[in-house]
Order: C-alpha cells, then sequence, then structure tokens
C-alpha cells in the first residue's frame, strides 16, 4: 500500500511538471507576451518598445530557463542598471543592497511571483480566492450529495417502478442542463423582479424583498445567506447531481439483484430494513469514487457560476489570470487546479480499496 | 398593429392544457405514492402468454396516466397544427409553427419512413420500439432538420439574424415593427435582443452552428480515440503506459483553462491550432487506411486500387481541411505551403477551426480510455483467440474482430458525447472565447443576454432552452439506443 500510494505520488508529480510546464509555454509565447507587454505598458507601443520591456524583465530568455528560475532550480534573471542602483532582478527590486539580493526565488523558495493584474504577490492573491471558492465548494457538496444519493438509492431499490421512471428522468435532465442554461433560467424565473416568480409572491405580500433570491452573489462573499448564496449553489450542484443519482442507481440496483438481498426477503426481512441495513452500504462503495472524480468536474461549474454570479473566487481569479495573460497568476491557478485533480483520483483509488475489502493492491 | 399573445385566438385551449397538465402531474405523483404500497394478488396471465393488466388503484392510475399523457400530446399537436395553418392568428406559438412548416413536414417524412421500414434497419429500426428513444430522436432530428433548413438554405428565419432594426432594442417577444416594409414579416416572434436583432432567428441560425460543429467534432475525436485506444487496450505493456499518461495529462487539465489558454486571437497567430488540426485530423486518414488494408491485404489486385482511390478522396479532403488561403500555417514570420486555392474545396475561418480543434482535443482523451477498457476486455474473448489461432495480423483483429463488438457501448457515448461535446461550444461562446461576438451560436447569445438578465431575460432563455433541449434529446436517444441495444 504505501509503496502504491508512493509510486502514485511520483506519477503525480510529474504530471504536475508536465501541465505546469504546458501551461508555462504556452503563456510565454511571443504574441501572449507582446499583449501582456502592451497592457502592462501601453497599447500603442512600438515593436523596439515591446522587446526592450521584455527584455529588461527578463521574458525574452529560453522557455526553459524561464521555468528553471519560476520553479528556483535556476539563478534569477539580473538586469543591470546604468548605475548599480538601478540593477534590478527576478528576485529583487531596484535599489535593494547587493548583500541582501537572493539569486533564486521560485516555488521551491515558496516564492510564486507577482501577480501582474492585481498588483499582489500571487500566493497571498491564490489562497484569499481559494477560501472564497472552498465556502462555496462546501455547500454545494452539502446540498449535492445526499440529494444525489437519496435520489440514486429510492431510484435504484426497485427498479422499474414508476418512482425509478421518474427520477430517472430528473436525473438525465439535470445532466441535460449546463451551469449556464441552469443559472440563466434561474435567475430569470426566481431572481427577477419583472419575471418570473417574485413579482407575484411580492404581490401576495409572500416575501418582503422585491425578488424571492439575489441573482449576484458579490455580497456572500462577505456574508453568505440563503438568500444571496442558494442559487449559485443550486445551480452548480444541479449539473453533478445528476449523473452521481444515476451511478448510485445502478450501484443500489446491482445490489439489489444479489443473492443476500433475496436471501434476506425470504427469510421475512422488512423492506426498508433490507435497503437500510443490507444494501445500502455494499451500494455505497462505488458512488463514493465518482463523487471524488466529480469534484473536478465541480472547478467547471465553479468557472462558469462564479462569473455568472459575479462572485469573486478561485473561478473568477481563473478567468482574470487567463483573460489578462498573467502568467504567473495562471500557473498558480493551474497548480492548484491540477493538485486537486489528483489528490481527489489518489483520495478515491485509497478510499477504494479501503471500503472493499475484496479489492487488494500488490 | 397589436402585439402578439403567446397563444393569439387559441387561448381559449390554455385552460384546457393547464387543466390536463395539472391532473397529469397529481397521476403521476398518486402513481409513486401507490408504487409504495405492494399490490395485492398475484399478476394473473393471459392465455396466449401475455400478463393481465394489473386490476384496482394501480390499475386506474396506469389507464389515466396513460389517457392524460396521450390526451396532452393531442392538445399540443392542435396547436402545432392549427398554427401551421392560421399562423400568426394563433399567436407567437402559432407564427413559430407557421415559419417551421418544413421541418415539420420533414419530421412526419422521417418517422413514417422509418416507422414503415423499421424491421429492416437494424438498431436504427430498433430504436422505435422505445418511446424514450423515439422522444429524443424526434428532438434531435427537429433541431437537425432546423439547423439545415434555417442555416443552410436561410428558410425558417424571419428575418436577418445580424441586421438591426430600429426601435426593437429588448422588446418583448411578439412585438411588431414600427414600421414594416413590404413583405417583411411584421413581428419579433421572440423579441429583440440588446442590438435590436431579432432573438428567433438567431435562434435558428445559431442552431447551424451545433449542428455543423458538434457532430463532426465528436466523429473527429472518435476517430483519434479508436485509432490509439484500440493498440494500447490490444499490446499493452509501453505503448499503453506512454498513452495512457498523455491522455491523464490531457483529462488532469480543468477544461476551461485550457480552453482559455488554446481558443485566443494570440495563440491563432502563433499556428499552434493549424499544427494541432494537422496532426488531429490525420487520424481519420489513418484509421480508414489501416481498416482497409488490414481486411484486403490478400488480395493486392483488389486493395490498391480500393487504397488509392479512397485515400485519394479522403486526402484531398484533408489536405483542403488543414489549408487555408493555400498554406498550411501562415505566422507573421514564416508560412508552411498547402493546398493551391484553386484545388482547395473549402476554407475554414481561423476562429471556427481552434474551437473545433480544442473540442476535438478536449474530447479524444475520454473516449481513447473508454476505448481501451472496451479492447482490454474484449481481447480476452474467444473469437479473438480463433482470429489469432487462424494467423490474422494484430490490426484484423483489433479493426475488425474487437472494434464491431465494442459497437453498441460506442454508439450510446457517441450520442451522449454529441450532448457534452454541444455543452463545450456554449461554454466557450458563453466565456466569448473563439467565434466573433455577433455569432449567433448559442452560448455567445447566452452571454450577451446574461448581462440584462434581470430585465429582460427572453435574449438569454431562448438559446438556454433550446441547448438544454437539444442536450436532454441527445441523452434520451443515448438511453433508448442503450436500452434496445441491450435487448439483444
Amino acid at each position: 500500500m504505501g509503496l502504491f500510494i508512493l509510486r502514485r505520488l511520483g506519477v503525480m508529480l510529474l504530471t504536475a511538471l508536465c501541465l505546469t510546464f504546458i501551461v508555462f509555454w504556452l503563456t510565454n509565447l511571443y504574441p501572449n507576451l507582446e499583449k501582456l507587454a502592451k497592457t502592462q505598458g501601453n497599447f500603442r507601443m512600438s515593436d523596439e518598445a515591446v522587446t526592450s520591456y521584455l527584455e529588461n524583465r527578463g521574458y525574452l530568455q529560453p522557455t526553459v530557463d524561464k521555468f528553471g528560475e519560476w520553479l528556483g532550480v535556476l539563478p534569477g534573471w539580473v538586469t543591470e542598471g546604468e548605475t548599480p542602483d538601478e540593477t534590478f532582478g527576478r528576485c529583487f527590486a531596484a535599489g535593494t543592497p547587493v548583500e541582501d539580493r537572493p539569486t533564486r526565488c521560485g516555488i521551491l523558495q515558496g516564492d510564486w511571483g507577482f501577480s501582474t493584474v492585481f498588483k499582489e504577490p500571487v500566493g497571498a492573491t491564490v489562497l484569499t480566492r481559494l477560501a472564497l471558492t472552498g465556502k462555496l465548494m462546501f455547500w454545494v457538496l452539502m446540498l449535492m450529495v445526499p440529494s444525489a444519493l437519496i435520489v440514486g438509492v429510492l431510484a435504484g431499490m426497485r427498479e422499474g417502478s414508476k418512482l425509478d421512471r421518474s427520477l430517472s428522468t430528473f436525473s438525465i435532465a439535470t445532466t441535460a442542463t449546463p451551469e449556464y442554461v441552469s443559472g440563466v433560467i434561474f435567475i430569470a424565473v426566481l431572481a427577477s423582479s419583472r419575471f418570473g416568480l417574485s413579482p407575484l409572491l411580492a404581490d401576495w405580500g409572500w416575501i418582503d424583498s422585491k425578488t424571492l433570491f439575489l441573482g449576484s452573489a458579490t455580497s456572500a462573499m462577505k456574508d453568505a445567506n440563503f438568500w444571496n448564496f442558494f442559487l449559485p449553489v443550486l445551480t452548480i450542484s444541479l449539473y453533478g447531481m445528476g449523473y452521481i443519482a444515476r451511478m448510485t442507481r445502478a450501484s443500489m440496483t446491482e445490489v439489489m439483484t444479489a443473492q443476500y438481498i433475496r436471501t434476506a426477503r425470504l427469510k421475512g426481512v422488512k423492506f426498508s430494513e433490507i435497503v437500510l441495513k443490507h444494501a445500502l452500504r455494499n451500494a455505497l462503495i462505488a458512488p463514493f469514487t465518482v463523487i471524488m472524480l466529480q469534484i473536478p468536474w465541480l472547478l467547471n461549474g465553479v468557472v462558469i457560476v462564479e462569473t455568472l454570479f459575479n462572485y469573486k473566487g478561485f473561478g473568477w481569479l481563473l478567468v482574470q489570470a487567463a483573460a489578462n495573460n498573467d502568467i504567473e497568476l495562471l500557473l498558480a491557478v493551474s497548480v492548484v487546479s491540477v493538485i486537486v485533480v489528483l489528490v481527489t483520483q489518489l483520495i478515491s483509488d485509497i478510499g477504494y480499496v479501503f471500503l472493499n475489502p475484496r479489492i487488494r493492491i500488490s | 398593429m397589436e402585439p402578439l399573445t403567446w397563444t393569439g385566438s387559441l387561448a381559449g385551449l390554455n385552460i384546457i392544457f393547464l387543466g390536463l397538465t395539472a391532473l397529469l402531474a397529481v397521476a403521476v405523483l398518486a402513481q409513486i405514492v401507490v408504487s409504495f404500497v405492494p399490490s395485492n394478488g398475484p399478476q394473473g396471465v393471459n392465455a396466449d402468454g401475455t400478463m393481465t393488466a394489473p386490476g384496482g388503484l394501480t390499475g386506474a392510475l396506469n389507464k389515466a396516466v396513460f389517457y392524460l399523457f396521450a390526451l396532452l400530446v393531442l392538445l399540443v399537436l392542435v396547436y402545432i397544427v392549427a398554427g401551421a395553418f392560421m399562423g400568426a392568428n394563433a399567436g407567437i406559438f402559432g407564427g413559430i409553427s407557421q415559419q417551421m412548416l418544413p421541418v415539420w413536414i420533414a419530421l412526419i417524412v422521417t418517422f413514417a419512413l422509418s416507422i414503415h421500414f423499421k424491421r429492416r434497419l437494424g438498431l436504427y429500426g430498433k430504436l422505435f420500439d422505445s418511446t424514450v428513444g423515439m422522444i429524443g430522436f424526434a428532438i434531435v432530428m427537429f433541431w437537425v432538420f432546423t439547423g439545415v433548413f434555417g442555416g443552410l438554405f436561410d428558410m425558417l428565419v424571419t428575418h436577418d439574424s445580424l441586421s438591426q432594426v430600429s426601435g426593437m432594442k429588448n422588446k418583448l417577444p411578439g412585438t411588431p415593427l414600427r414600421a414594416p416594409e413590404e413583405g417583411e414579416y411584421p413581428w419579433f416572434l421572440l423579441g429583440g435582443d440588446n442590438l435590436a436583432r431579432d432573438v428567433f432567428s438567431r435562434l435558428i441560425k445559431g442552431s447551424w452552428v451545433v449542428v455543423q460543429i458538434a457532430p463532426l467534432a465528436t466523429l473527429f475525436a472518435f476517430m483519434v480515440g479508436i485509432t490509439l485506444g484500440l493498440p494500447a487496450g490490444y499490446y499493452g505493456g509501453r505503448l499503453d503506459t506512454l498513452l495512457s499518461f498523455l491522455a491523464n495529462l490531457i483529462l488532469a487539465f480543468p477544461v476551461i483553462l485550457l480552453f482559455y489558454l488554446l481558443v485566443t486571437p494570440e495563440i491563432v497567430r502563433t499556428g499552434i491550432p493549424n499544427y494541432m488540426a494537422v496532426f488531429l485530423f490525420i487520424f481519420p486518414l489513418v484509421f480508414l487506411a489501416v481498416l482497409l488494408n488490414s481486411r484486403y491485404y490478400t488480395q493486392p489486385s483488389f486493395r490498391t486500387p480500393l487504397l488509392i482511390v479512397v485515400l485519394g478522396i479522403v486526402g484531398w479532403l484533408y489536405l483542403s481541411l488543414v489549408s487555408n488561403n493555400g498554406s498550411i500555417v501562415a505566422t507573421d514570420t514564416y508560412r508552411i505551403p498547402g493546398l493551391p486555392s484553386a484545388i482547395d474545396l473549402f476554407d475554414i475561418d481561423a476562429g471556427v477551426l481552434v474551437v473545433f480543434v480544442s473540442v476535438v482535443f478536449v474530447n479524444s482523451p475520454t473516449v481513447f480510455r473508454i476505448v481501451r477498457g472496451l479492447a482490454l476486455d474484449i481481447k480476452t474473448r474467444d473469437y479473438v483467440a480463433a482470429a489469432q489461432t487462424r494467423g490474422e495480423g494484430p490490426w484484423y483483429i483489433m479493426l475488425w474482430e474487437i472494434l464491431p463488438n465494442a459497437r453498441g457501448p460506442l454508439i450510446v457515448d457517441f450520442c451522449l458525447r454529441i450532448g457534452y461535446t454541444t455543452i463545450l461550444l456554449g461554454t466557450l461562446g458563453f466565456f466569448g472565447l473563439g467565434l466573433e461576438s455577433e455569432s449567433p451560436d448559442w452560448g455567445s447569445t447566452i452571454n450577451a443576454g446574461r448581462r440584462l438578465l434581470a430585465l429582460y431575460p427572453h435574449a438569454a432563455i431562448a438559446p438556454a432552452l433550446a441547448l438544454l433541449s437539444l442536450v436532454l434529446g441527445l441523452n434520451l436517444l443515448a438511453d433508448g439506443l442503450r436500452e434496445e441495444s441491450l435487448r439483444d
């Protein structure tokens, strides 16, 4: 088991390195650098001005060197000024005394770089945004997982029944509704003061505010409550829910046809007891893996929903970083998302072994 | 002119429609509740071996649901048929129904022919035994016909999808034009968007973008996935390890990050999408070559001309696809010459190409994993061992023994994946990547409409519902196909 985890960690590290290098390469292509120089400097820069801007800031070194510097295995670039005071480099600003200048600064030294869009250190920016998205994800999982499991178990316990048909149709419908469709429909129906349910309910005096829910989650960043946070959470949960529910249903129907369930029924055990005590535990092994593998998919939903509801979390950060070619921020964002993907894969593999004693890794 | 209401002079039917819907909902709920109580008494068997219908409350409810559903479908048909004849007199729905007349006719012809010949049509014919599959197929074909008639032949649309009409900015569905010219359609059936363009016409034009790109991109992804997945699963070993690592690498990327990195004008300028196109689009060529060669290599006199003809045609298409204005890659600093423009069959806009390539790129690793898994499973079967004993080559076994036996799951996944590709295209449009901002595709339209969502939701709701229905149709179709392919 230990060896298995070690090997997986090795592969994870390799994957993360490859992926960050791809991101690094794509963001460091010359047209992208030119765009960066023009957004940072001004849009009417001449070609020479762009080149000297990039040259001075170390952008024109070979990609592998730059990648090494970002990782912290190669010494950072230094641009000599006319006087020693004007000399600046990757790791220090102009005017730093010679003895205080570090040679290397990269991930290995714990330095994630400086965001060109937000004018802040990348590490701190990513952490604040991650905390906000963590809050969103927590509520998404709290809503999505129990409801998906309940739907799946109810549908799967009597295959082919009316309940099964209705719930399966519901799950298919949710998997067919991407976040940007359900989000738009929810805002129009529930959060518009002129259309949908809200004006009706306000007329009848059932709700105090103008709308049933708030169509923007910006205020939820500070103080989340049901009114301003439910719609984004529901939008993300709904898309993932259908898939988990269908997997749970498949697993449940398989368990319900097993021999030991038949034995229990023939012995005269009550149906509710069979479902809760005999079937449920075995039926929940497969959905565990699915839920774990679904978390990276939620990341996509997070990006869409945070853009749609204007909630400034990690997904919003990704959009900002990518749209402005903020190289170091984009790299940090991709490192985080790659780690999320790989760690959830690892957990799902290990958890599967723990939950299912029939499987052994040798 | 008066603004149109939703159902116009058919408004009297609305109360019946609402009543039927409510009754159906109640009946289905009752059915669910009743299904918790075990039905008493054993089920009877008729003399001819069929089961008797269940009696009592369950039976009554089943009958009620069936008849209510049938009545509801009938009523919807009345709306459509009456609308097709009465046009805008039957309100917005009537107007839409009349505009859609070619689609209705095409649907009826397709269904009549298919149902008539269904016993001779294999899996496709069996689809018409399953209600769910038929509903899914109808929805999908509705959008396919809409796309083809509206986009290709310019038939269904009421106005130009790009021209702005004065005074129609953000107008509600059914608003009449201020000063319609002679022969101009006098209403905006689904209202105007924030640039005063007709939402209905843009919806129709947008369906053509999806119907064009989604199935083709999925097909290319399948070619890539099959051509790489079969050897990975069949040979295993180092090849499998390497290819699986690469596939997992792409899968570990968040899709949206990948899109943001690939689908930008800057990347288009570097020529990377062209290189990717050259690489990804060669797979159908390789696939066909290997497929035909492995089957006919024992008859060289037949194989050689066949390969020359097939590869000639496909190669020409391939070169036309990857070359643009006489060059394969054209950047600021250098260009690689391709097919001369004179014999270039079609040119693809750089924005569309990058969208197409990235969608194929994102989809192929998943297909690869599915095909690899299927190949791993099927290669242990006896008929594969028999083929090996006969001395068949590995590619013959992969393409003519394993692949045909994996077709069931692959066809089902193909339908699901077209839906997923549609969602991806919408995502790209939603973030304003790739296609031009005035493009009528559904994702871009939702993106444009979402800024005024709380005030004028119709401009975003219409494409959202369209996308939802198309993907739902594809999912239902896949479900029907799965059910029918499992039956034998």
